[in-house]
């Protein structure tokens, strides 16, 4: 990086320090602090929509619709994280294989299972073994936000669906006594009013999505925990030009203050918008903001 | 739901442009020093990365590397994520039904053990060892206690913090981390394993092939010796 960097056993403190910290390693350390907050940006909206979507279907009055919304909740909240994330990945990134494999060779006589084998033709690979690297790392990312937004989605349902029966009924009704349609009631009333009820359980759900991002490395997407491993274990003169011992100390020390910087300002967030929602409700928050007010 | 998949298929497609042109996804672990590490500027090196690249010139092969973590190194081959392991990975039966091996590249080497002072006796005591290694399996199979880590760096680090008595991994590796912070080798060794070789899927049968011509040309010429002396990784052919 820095001119005075080409031989760094001849540097001391300071200038030594800021050789080490510019390496190549160390850049990719901190692009990847970039990928987690990326991850948790896309992420939380699209998890967001997956409990959205859930919870509706789980009170919808089909019955298929509904036994499916509550059986999305049901099942993937039993499936162990780590048995998904090592599973389902796999899972699903063979079925997206398999499909683009059927459409581009009908003609493929082989068996796509082959013992423990999975083989599809050379053009339905994912990404093809041809494309950048920059390719397989965005493709395992997507698959992580897919998966992660399932998981967490499945949460967040379950949460959404409690706090929409935590809407009182009287305001349904008299919602309906208006003459609104069943859909009005819904988007005019109840979701308007559920968001102060499901605001506890989903920041619950918001600081758990935060500490789960180191799942990523599962997944073959480098994050900061597994860089702060990778820099922080000791390192002898014969591979490195900036031999140390065991710094994984320093490394997480850093971590643990990001996470808790990340955590800090959540809770900050969360405080301005629960008072934000509760503004104007029926609830004893509400009913608080409408004393103090007059 | 819907739009996510959508988009991911459209993503997919946008990336079927390119043809079909046979490169080869190599997958190692990068954190076993000499075998594979990762260097300063953040890139695979080490012996094997050396080695693989030399096989891929004389098997006429593109290649490019692949990070994976040791525990579900395996599973990803097997499910196409990259076509060869070679990440210092023993040749045994065990894994020889899951997957198949080339012709092993080093000679089987005993394993040894590290500790912290040279009279301690790992039989009875806590050993460490990485989970899913032939280490791992035979303190295991030994009957000792084992304690099992994720990674070779932490197996050392259990044996300094008192956690374990000794770290039971591959002299080569042990040899970078002995020396420092009182760590000695002891003078007990095991004679398991058969050598290190590539991995590759059962149905990659080709492949294997090109490899194992290209690792017989190296062993022919001198040149896969030399190379193991470089990194002492190894004993010679």
């Amino acid at each position: 990086m820095f001119s005075y960097c080409t031989d760094p056993s001849t540097l001391e403190g300071l200038s030594w320090l800021s050789c080490y910290l510019t390496t190549g390693k160390h850049m990719a350390f901190y692009q990847s602090f970039g990928i987690v907050l990326v991850l948790l940006a896309i992420t939380a909206p699209v998890a967001l929509m997956f409990g959205f979507a859930g919870a509706t279907a789980a009170r919808s009055r089909i019955w298929p619709v509904s036994l499916l919304g509550k059986s999305y909740t049901a099942i993937v909240r039993g499936v162990p994280d780590i048995a998904f994330f090592m599973f389902f990945v796999i899972a699903l990134d063979q079925g997206f294989e398999y499909m683009r494999h059927k459409v581009k060779c009908p003609d493929w006589s082989e068996p796509v299972r082959q013992g423990n084998d999975f083989v599809v033709c050379a053009q339905a690979k994912l990404p093809l073994s041809t494309s950048p690297q920059w390719m397989h790392e965005t493709y395992g990312f997507a698959l992580a936000v897919l998966t992660f937004a399932i998981v967490f989605g499945a949460f967040a349902a379950n949460v959404l669906f409690g706090a929409m029966k935590a809407v009182p009924h009287a305001q349904l009704e008299t919602a309906e006594a208006y003459g609104m349609s069943s859909r009005q009631t819904f988007w005019r009333i109840l979701v308007p009013q559920m968001w102060v009820y499901a605001l506890p359980g989903l920041s619950n759900l918001w600081m758990i999505l935060i500490k789960a991002t180191p799942l990523l490395f599962l997944l073959g997407v480098e994050d900061i925990v597994y860089w702060a491993r990778e820099l922080g274990a000791t390192k002898s003169a014969k591979f490195t030009e900036y031999p140390h011992g065991n710094w994984n100390a320093y490394y997480f020390g850093g971590l643990l203050v990001f996470y808790l910087m990340l955590t800090s300002i959540s809770e900050r967030v969360y405080k301005r918008l629960s008072l934000r929602l509760s503004h104007g409700q029926a609830t004893a928050a509400g009913e608080a903001q409408r004393k103090a007010a007059t | 739901m819907k739009k996510l998949i959508v988009s991911t298929a459209a993503l997919a497609l946008t990336a079927g442009f390119a043809l079909a042109d046979d490169t080869v996804r190599l997958g190692t672990e990068g954190a076993y020093a000499p075998w594979n590490f990762v260097n300063d500027a953040g890139e695979i090196d080490g012996f094997e990365r050396e080695l693989g690249d030399e096989l891929c010139k004389r098997a006429e092969l593109t290649c490019t590397w692949v990070k994976n973590e040791w525990d579900s190194i395996i599973p990803n081959l097997v499910s196409g994520n990259y076509d060869a392991i070679i990440a210092g990975m023993s040749i045994t039966a065990e894994r020889d039904e899951v997957i198949d091996f080339t012709q092993a590249y080093t000679p089987p080497d005993p394993s040894a053990y590290a500790a912290m002072s040279a009279d301690v006796d790992p039989a009875g005591g806590v050993v460490a060892a990485q989970a899913t290694t032939i280490q791992a399996a035979f303190v295991a199979e030994q009957g000792w206690t084992l304690v099992e880590f994720a990674t070779p760096e932490e197996t050392v680090a259990a044996v300094k913090n008192g956690e374990a008595d000794a770290v039971l991994a591959d002299k080569s590796f042990l040899d970078t981390m002995v020396g420092a912070d009182g760590l000695v080798m002891l003078e007990r060794m095991e004679q398991i394993g058969g050598g290190v070789g590539m991995g590759i899927r059962e149905s990659d049968g080709d492949l294997r092939a090109k490899f194992d011509a290209a690792i017989q040309s190296m062993k022919d010429d001198g040149t896969l010796n030399t190379m193991i002396a470089k990194w002492e990784v190894a004993s010679q052919w």
